[in-house]
């Protein structure tokens, strides 16, 4: 298979940024920049990248499952990640967790019906100082109270 | 961009070109003395400059203080092996969130610190290992590598000086663990985030089984200050043997949570009132993590302490990551000790069985507890299991997971035992139905 | 030697060269640190944190598989710090492992069980809901249930750096880790069941073996497998006259605990319903079963009388059989019914490679240079397919003495994955190409040639005279096929010589002459399948030993039902010329051994050849084949005696031509392996020789 020639370039940069002989080097991040592109780790995806680099399916896998950002299901369009961390805890993060829960209609690592928004709690996001704080992909919400966050989903169900 | 307000008792070394209009730029860097500092190691030899580095008393930001200009004299600069600079940015102990401004408001700094350690040891090629959760972060870094290529401030024979230097940014993609610096290089070889055996350490095996210097971002950040300023007047910003500034990441139940850059050995009751403007809501105070999750919390009266490596230490906790974590009156300690015990479990890699066995137990026992299910020997088990995985793990995860986990249970006891007393309450009001 | 450091470990003194990890130099003062991660020639794991051990002056425990002795060091390995660690540690080991050791498949055996006793573990406080995922199967042969896996990682090691296979991984992190096979669900790799053997739990169990019985229920008898040349020792566990597995875990024998899937499984064929258990006479153009008196009545009665015209009789003998067999079989062809029509199916050109060496026995090479040899020279061979004992030997030696691997091949081999040079060069081109990489050779210290059936004759020769002018000490191997392929030579199962390579009196006809040259009167086989490949282009008289009806036997007019290796005593030799010795591990009711039905024929026809039985044929042997006066206690302790052939002379080109190498992959044996249910079921087969799909550089 073949990736946009966007992510195309960027993996032959990528590629020679390690010393010769060490491109296994490469896998993560062709990893998540193919699953930012292609919505997750299908099984065409990680053959194509197995290849690429000489490796084997199974040595491919091993990485794959073990981050928690890889995934081989897709998720929702927008991935709401609420962090439930400590300095977020302390700020009422999981009351928040509850909230997207209900107001989404699905639990943890689900996806909605429309896949539209799928939900993941998650470990601190390295915005303690500025909780409870949540990502949407990979864009940062900071000081996200119950309204906010009631908003956030309204405004995000409006783009489509 | 700036999330918080800047503190007045703030000194401003590292963070001193936040909130400058085009902070990114390598212009306003060059406008700001930026590469002064590496035009004056440029002058020095290898030796010279890790020398100042070991007068600066510049201590490993990324959490256990390991004294960095000794870190990099480890590195053998006879080896006919290519060297390499490696940047752990991979910021994932909660309660620290410096690093991700440290980058996102003055990237040519640590693109700076990264060179003059280069010069140090003979490295040719540099790596910024960033976590995937910070996406921009890696943007914002590759615009300014290519800005630098662009001017000659990176690539071949950087300002004449005859350094050869490459640096790109790598992506993790989801492990706490992979801030342990050998399982960080595990991940930049493409595979699965789990610790090396050591020795041999970095500095002599490190990326690529090459050697490498190894170093948080802010610990790379401080070194231009280092060489601008000269090692003493940089120590001199600290306490002895903890030179320069900080930046503590004050969070929680505080009025002005934020990342604020003090000066090593900053008290930490008076960053709570003076700088974090006191606890939420005039609660009072209960307890401070004072370094990131992984450090023993410390009780409201063991507060009064000055906030540098040895001190803490001292104090019973570590100064860790920088992360001041403020829990008022109201935090439940249960629920806390589980949440993090929760986070361990989820990121112990599963290599070695105390950690990968212990962590989940842990979590098993504290949530029974924490649900009002628990038993009078929970509480005692807790501990022990703790202190059964403590110093016994592959690698530091498991001691952080239990450091802490100890210290929630022996200072806070009365609060588990409080909860059981609820749940064997609770219990008897059902026979009585029954 | 390297420099003796001196230690002291739980009190004794304890001297140990440099490097020397801390759990190996108590092991050495016969001290045992247990240990579920750490495993001798495997990479370092430092995991489970059983060897944890107190180094005075050292606050934390260390783990004793990752810590070089040092001068000085005081160690504790049963300190009260060390014990209440280890119980520590199988307290966290037992919180998801299932607590079900009476219905476990490893109880009795099992690393972990003996581990709790012994520390008195056996209490746990877990009481919380135990991680359950189900069981999985991932071929024929290797099931995995992920609760009971300790997550050692030898599976992953042993596939990865022993067979150069890497067919099992980790996936997931943290408690939910498991094992998992390298295609999708199921493994596709030589099915060889280390993983299995080395788990040091119930987590990998073997399809042919698991709830079949208790270990303590069987008896262990450690004999040779009878398929490749190699030689391998596997350990039978029998049970009630039935062979229920193979392993050798005692790591006796020159292949340690190595077994390929034949030595571990592949001895199913013994109890195959399709087992000749009485003898087939032939009345009326069809095999009926008769009583061995009248079956040895008949075949007696008709070699008499052709003896006694001087008819022409050809002997065709085995490469399974046992040298006892073949010695006293060459005997009753020559003196009983004085014929000098003997022969085998040859394998490799053995006349031509010890006409070569000339007597020279130094440059002999043996299983134990395969591991500590310089530089291997490997050619003509898919050694991982043919030979897997001498495969896993030469990359242990590259991973752990960092051995030169030198590759002539035709195609794609796995060696080729550490090679430090591949030359493709056709089946019987090899010379040549052996002699491009001459000054690469000849810089290597020292080197082990070992070389293939396709080498034979004049590609011989010219091979062992470009080792012998390399300059260095240079040493061969010649591999041949099956058990006994050397044996049957040595003992002369050769129409040109007698056992010993001494010259026959007078040539016979070999194989090929006497099937399809039209004049044989009678053709007696002893285990071998001849006309699997040949026609008989004869109306002879044919008598067949075998366990199977096999082509040849179809054809016969007799067919006496043999028992197998495993069913008998005797000696075999391997294709590095090392007499081992055999155990019977079972009886099977009805068949008999050949050297059983040679007496019972010899007695029938009224022939003295003297007593028949295996230990005096194998006196006679050591007294009077040279070569074989090899050492006694040796063998005698299940060891492998090498045996100094004689310089041969009147080695004929025909019979290099008559060298036939069986094409054997790992997961056949000649007619055998129609009869084992476990090589057939195996879908993942790697394909025919020379196609490694696998290799890749790493």
């Amino acid at each position: 298979m073949t990736f946009s020639p966007e992510l195309e370039a960027k993996f032959e940069k990528l590629v020679k940024n390690y010393p010769e002989g060490r491109e296994r080097a490469a896998l993560i991040p062709m990893l998540l920049f193919a699953q930012d592109e292609v919505g997750s780790l299908t099984r065409e995806v990680v053959e194509e990248i197995a290849r690429r680099l000489s490796l084997s399916l199974l040595e491919v896998e091993e990485v794959v499952s073990y981050y928690s950002m890889l995934t081989t299901k897709p998720r929702g369009k927008h991935h709401i990640q609420i962090c439930t961390n400590i300095s977020c805890l302390l700020l009422g993060a999981d009351r928040l967790f509850e909230q997207a829960k209900q107001k989404l209609g699905i639990e943890a690592g689900g996806v909605t019906p429309d896949g539209q928004f799928s939900l993941e709690e998650v470990e601190c996001i390295g915005a303690c100082s500025w909780g409870p704080a949540l990502q949407v992909n990979y864009d940062y919400h900071h000081h996200v109270t119950p309204e906010k966050l009631d908003k956030l989903i309204e405004d995000l169900r409006k783009v489509q | 961009m700036l999330y918080n307000e800047p503190s007045e008792l703030e000194v401003k070394v590292l963070t001193r070109r936040f909130g400058l209009e085009n902070s990114q730029s390598l212009d306003t860097y060059l406008a700001t003395e930026g590469y002064e500092g590496f035009r004056k190691a440029m002058e020095m030899s290898p030796e010279e400059i890790i020398e100042e580095v070991k007068a600066s008393n510049l201590r490993g930001r990324g959490g256990a203080g390991f004294p960095t200009g000794m870190k990099w004299g480890f590195v053998p600069r006879d080896s006919d092996k290519p060297k390499y600079i490696v940047v752990n940015a991979d910021e994932g102990e909660p309660g620290t969130c410096k690093d991700r401004v440290l980058m996102e408001n003055d990237p040519h700094q640590l693109l700076e610190g990264m060179a003059i350690a280069a010069l140090a040891v003979g490295a040719r090629r540099g790596y910024i290992y960033i976590r995937g959760e910070y996406r921009y972060l890696i943007e914002i870094m590759d615009r300014a590598i290519e800005e630098q290529y662009r001017k000659g401030y990176l690539g071949k024979n950087i300002l004449g000086s005859g350094l050869d230097f490459d640096v790109s940014t790598h992506t993790g993609a989801g492990s706490y663990e992979c801030g342990e610096e050998s399982a960080l290089l595990e991940s930049l070889e493409g595979k699965r985030g789990q610790p090396r055996i050591r020795p041999p350490f970095p500095a002599v095996s490190g990326a690529f089984q090459c050697p490498t210097v190894l170093n948080n971002v802010e610990t790379f950040c401080n070194v231009p200050a280092i060489f601008r300023m000269g090692a003493r007047a940089y120590a001199e910003l600290g306490t002895p043997r903890n030179g320069g500034t900080r930046l503590f990441c004050l969070s929680g139940h505080i009025n002005k949570p934020g990342v604020y850059e003090l000066p090593m050995g900053f008290n930490l009751l008076r960053m709570i009132e003076e700088v974090g403007g006191g606890v939420r809501g005039g609660k009072k105070l209960k307890a401070v993590i004072p370094g990131g999750s992984s450090c023993p919390v410390l009780k409201a009266e063991e507060c009064d302490v000055a906030m540098d490596f040895d001190s803490v230490a001292k104090a019973g906790s570590m100064l860790g990551s920088g992360g001041v974590v403020v829990m008022d009156e109201t935090t439940d300690i249960v629920k806390v000790a589980l949440r993090l015990m929760a986070f361990y479990a989820h990121e112990s890699c599963g290599w070695c069985v105390p950690c990968r066995e212990g962590t989940l137990w842990l979590k098993k026992l504290l949530a029974r507890v924490d649900a009002g299910e628990g038993k009078p020997s929970d509480i005692d088990l807790i501990g022990e299991l703790a202190e059964n995985m403590l110093g016994h793990t592959f690698c530091p995860l498991g001691d952080a997971a239990a450091m802490p986990t100890i210290s929630y249970v022996k200072k806070f006891r009365e609060e588990f035992e409080e909860r059981l007393r609820k749940a064997s309450e609770a219990a008897e009001s059902d026979l009585v139905v029954l | 030697m390297a420099d003796l450091v001196t230690l002291t470990i739980d009190g004794k003194t304890v001297k140990a060269p440099a490097g020397t990890l801390v759990i190996n130099a108590a092991k050495s003062a016969g001290i045992d640190i247990p240990a579920f991660c750490y495993y001798d020639g495997l990479a370092l794991q430092a995991a489970c944190r059983m060897c944890l051990v107190e180094v005075e002056g050292v606050p934390k425990l260390m783990a004793s598989c990752t810590l070089p002795v040092r001068e000085g060091m005081v160690v504790h390995t049963e300190s009260p710090k060390v014990v209440a660690s280890r119980k520590a540690m199988l307290e966290f080991l037992l919180t998801n492992h299932p607590l079900d050791c009476p219905v476990c498949d490893k109880g009795g055996e099992c690393e972990l069980q003996d581990a709790v006793f012994r520390y008195g573990a056996g209490e746990g406080r877990f009481t919380e809901i135990k991680h359950h995922v189900e069981e999985k199967q991932f071929s024929p042969v290797v099931f995995y249930d992920a609760p009971r896996c300790i997550l050692c990682y030898r599976c992953v090691r042993i596939c990865d750096e022993g067979l150069g296979v890497k067919a099992l991984g980790v996936i997931q992190r943290g408690a939910v880790s498991e094992i998992a096979p390298n295609s999708g669900d199921h493994l596709e790799c030589d099915e060889c069941g280390a993983c299995i053997d080395i788990c040091p739990v119930g987590a990998l169990t073997s399809g042919i073996y698991r709830y079949h019985t208790r270990p303590w229920e069987m008896k262990h008898v450690g004999t040779i497998c009878t398929h490749c040349g190699d030689g391998c020792k596997t350990t039978l566990g029998v049970r009630e006259n039935e062979i229920i597995r193979g392993n050798n875990r005692d790591r006796s024998g020159i292949n340690g605990e190595f077994l390929c899937i034949k030595g571990r499984y592949a001895f199913d064929f013994v109890s195959h319903g399709d087992r000749l258990r009485k003898p087939l006479v032939k009345r009326n153009g069809k095999l009926v079963e008769a009583t061995w008196k009248e079956a040895l009545e008949t075949v007696a009665g008709r070699f008499r009388e052709l003896k006694e015209r001087g008819a022409r009789i050809g002997v065709v003998g085995s490469n399974r059989t046992t040298n006892e067999e073949n010695y006293v079989l060459q005997r009753f062809a020559r003196e009983a019914l004085g014929t000098p029509h003997i022969d085998h199916h040859r394998t490799a050109d053995i006349l031509s490679f010890l006409a070569a060496v000339g007597g020279r026995t130094e440059l002999l090479g043996r299983t134990e240079d395969v591991y500590t040899a310089k530089a291997l020279l490997i050619a003509g061979v898919d050694l991982a397919q043919q030979h897997p004992l001498l495969a896993f030997q030469a990359r242990a030696n590259w991973r752990h003495h960092g051995a030169k691997a030198f590759v002539v091949a035709p195609g794609p081999v796995r060696e080729e994955q550490y090679a430090a040079r591949v030359v493709r060069a056709k089946l019987g081109e090899e010379p040549a190409a052996a002699e491009s990489l001459g000054e690469e050779l000849k810089k290597c210290e020292d080197l082990l040639v070992l070389f293939g059936g396709s080498v034979r004759g004049e590609a011989l020769r010219r091979l062992v005279a470009f080792g012998d002018g390399l300059g260095i000490p240079v040493k061969y191997i010649c591999l041949a096929d099956y058990a006994n392929s050397r044996g049957a030579a040595d003992m002369g199962l050769l129409p040109g010589f007698l056992p010993g390579y001494q010259p026959a009196p007078e040539r016979g006809m070999g194989l090929a002459e006497m099937l399809e040259g039209g004049r044989l009167e009678a053709l007696w086989v002893v285990g071998a399948n001849p006309l699997r490949r040949r026609k008989l282009n004869s109306n002879a008289f044919v008598v067949v030993q075998d366990l199977f009806l096999t082509e040849t036997a179809q054809l016969a007019d007799v067919v006496l039902p043999a028992a197998s290796a495993y069913e008998k005593t005797g000696t075999v030799t391997n294709t590095c010329g090392e007499v081992q010795r055999l155990s019977r591990a079972l009886t099977v009711m009805g068949p008999k051994p050949d050297l059983e039905i040679f007496a019972l024929l010899a007695a029938e026809m009224g022939v003295d050849l003297g007593p028949l039985d295996a230990k005096s044929v194998w006196a006679e042997i050591r007294g009077n084949v040279p070569g074989y006066q090899v050492a006694e206690p040796v063998l005698m302790t299940g060891g492998a005696a090498p045996t100094s052939p004689p310089k041969v002379d009147g080695v004929t080109e025909e019979d290099a031509a008559l060298v036939e190498p069986s094409g054997d992959t790992l997961f056949t044996s000649g007619s055998v392996s129609r009869y084992s249910k476990i090589l057939n079921v195996i879908r993942e087969a790697p394909g025919g020789l020379f196609q490694e799909k696998r290799t890749k550089l790493t």
